[in-house]
């Protein structure tokens, strides 16, 4: 049960983060989260939204490069160390963590979103381990 | 199957007596008709008696397009306007329209060229040909259009934009031909695959032009669709599409050079360079009536070939365009062409990405930034997936190019356009 991240190119340019936010305020999307990717030469930004295929679409018709991706959602308890003992099943399994980031759920536990390579097995291997996987429609009903 | 074997397949020998008298006859004209080139050839001391065939040519003045825009509208006209019965117009990069005219009798020549480069590419009165460059001001959708009713094929005057209607038409009529851009057909071809539609047309041949390509892409073209693609030349100030074409042997484009006679110059000593040797591509026009041009630089850079071609034809070759002459940067001692950027970049898909190349001077040092924008299909969210574009982009300006080039990922559209066309070159050098 993947969630749609929606990704965007930046150049590393004064306003342009500005702009992205204002066509999506124009659009009525809501952001749940939002972490950027900054290098030295571009940036990447990535987000959650309540609408993901809408937000997309308007980032295309103003002209941004932007997509849809799968990323993986996972609940963790505030319990110590856990977010090592995941991270650490995953690699066992050899799959690469490209990315992740903090999502606030608004609820108690703290949930992360992750993008690794074979995504499909990263869910079973976690799920397998009995993590609880953050569905698209919790997603779409978190409030912010 | 050739369409005028007399002209097309004639001895050097006949073609170079030929050339000559109509050279003369053209002179003649433009020296009594057209007050323009009356003064260049009186400023350097010629009349029309002192150019006897071809081997004068070099005697005469050159045109540029600056003269051609110089003298708007109809200022090289060596008719009156009554005996006009088209007008094309393009605008170029810096924004001014070059306006081009045509006799009947040009119109018919014109027609009779662009009916021999397609009978070169195999297509015959027994094909569909859809057309599907631009019709308009535009010189390519008429032209093409005008050459493959004279011969006899089935035209379908699609024009662009509408690919669904295209490929629709293409199945139901069971379109064997096809007329447009390189990239145009490209994208045709992307609409078919991802309707599961390649199986069912029936097209054999495409006649591609109006742009820069590659053999890439070429090849790209011929799989996807399994057809063969040709290429065909033109410029609207020597006519339009039909200048040159290749046959089925793919080894350079046959000109078809008792209408428009070729040189290729050195750009800066203006002498002819040895067959086979890169230079531009000058043309002067020995039947046309309209708008006769003398020696018309067309800043593409091309070598030619007098060889008899394995297709039976005497018209000589010139190779896949290298560049454009008035393009040429010199960056730390190399000669770099924007089109070779352009032709290495399409190396990394189906078409090219907007690109800027910035030219500076850093410590005595000339430096080049390539930027390119970052269109959806190139687009990842994961950083290391940009950066290994990035690498590989900058690997393939690399051998293209035999100079280092940075390469910044920049945004869709944040290049600059004018008059809807990118500026590819900025030049920081000049402004120091
Ligand atoms: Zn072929
Ligand atoms: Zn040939």
């Amino acid at each position: 049960m993947f969630i749609k991240q929606l990704s965007v190119f930046l150049e590393n340019r004064e306003g342009r983060l500005e702009d992205v936010l204002q066509v999506l305020k124009d659009n009525e999307v809501n952001i749940i989260s939002l972490s950027l990717a900054d290098t030295e030469k571009f940036g990447i930004l990535r987000m959650l939204v309540n609408k993901p295929e809408a937000a997309n679409g308007a980032l295309k018709r103003n002209g941004f490069s932007s997509k849809l991706t799968d990323v993986l959602a996972i609940k963790i308890s505030h319990r110590v160390g856990m977010l090592q003992e995941l991270l650490e099943s995953i690699c066992e399994e050899h799959i690469n963590i490209e990315y992740m980031y903090a999502l606030s759920t608004g609820k108690d536990d703290a949930s992360m979103v992750l993008k690794t390579s074979n995504l499909d097995f990263a869910e079973k291997t976690l799920r397998a381990k009995g993590v609880e996987i953050v569905t698209p429609e919790e997603i779409a009903d978190i409030q912010v | 199957m050739i369409w005028n074997e007399t002209k097309e397949c004639m001895s050097r020998d006949e073609k170079i007596v030929l050339q000559g008298a109509r050279l003369v006859k053209t002179v003649d004209r433009v020296y009594h008709n057209v007050p323009f080139y009356r003064r260049k050839m009186q400023s350097l001391g010629i009349e029309p008696g002192d150019i006897r065939g071809i081997e004068d040519l070099a005697k005469l003045p050159f045109t540029t397009k600056v003269d051609l825009r110089d003298n708007y509208p109809f200022g090289l006209f060596a008719v009156p306007q009554s005996e006009i019965v088209r007008i094309h117009a393009s605008s170029g990069t810096t924004g001014k329209t070059t306006v081009v005219g045509y006799t009947r009798r040009d119109l018919d020549i014109w027609s009779e060229c662009v009916a021999r480069a397609f009978t070169m590419t195999g297509v015959s009165k027994n094909d569909i040909i859809q057309v599907a460059y631009g019709y308009g001001l535009f010189t390519g959708g008429l032209g093409a259009h005008n050459g493959a009713e004279k011969l006899g094929a089935t035209v379908v005057p699609m024009s662009t934009g509408n690919t669904k209607k295209l490929t629709t038409m293409m199945i139901d009529f069971g379109v064997t031909a096809i007329a447009c851009t390189p990239s145009y057909l490209l994208h045709i071809a992307e609409t078919l695959e991802e309707n599961n539609q390649i199986d069912k047309i029936k097209l054999k041949v495409a006649i591609c032009g109006a742009e820069p390509w590659t053999e890439n892409m070429r090849r790209q073209i011929e799989t996807k669709l399994n057809i063969c693609a040709h290429d065909i030349y033109g410029l609207s100030e020597v006519m339009g599409p039909g200048v040159a074409c290749d046959c089925e042997y793919h080894r350079g484009l046959h000109v078809y050079d008792d209408h428009f006679l070729p040189e290729v110059i050195n750009p800066d000593t203006l002498e002819a360079v040895e067959n086979g040797e890169t230079g531009e591509l000058v043309f002067t026009t020995i039947t046309k009536e309209g708008i006769p041009l003398l020696r018309y630089r067309t800043r593409d850079l091309t070598s030619i070939s007098y060889d008899t071609c394995e297709c039976g034809r005497t018209l000589p070759r010139i190779s896949r365009f290298k560049g454009r002459s008035d393009d040429m940067l010199i960056i730390r001692g190399v000669n770099v062409f924007p089109s070779q950027v352009e032709a290495a970049l399409l190396e990394m898909g189906e078409t090219t990405p907007h690109y800027i190349m910035i030219v500076d001077r850093v410590n005595n040092l000339d430096t080049l930034e390539v930027q390119v924008e970052v269109e959806e299909r190139f687009f990842s969210d994961e950083v290391k997936e940009l950066e290994k574009l990035t690498k590989k982009i900058e690997h393939v300006l690399q051998h293209a190019l035999g100079i280092a080039a940075k390469v910044k990922l920049v945004e869709p559209k944040s290049i600059e356009r004018s008059m809807g066309k990118a500026i590819h070159v900025i030049d920081k050098r000049k402004l120091v």
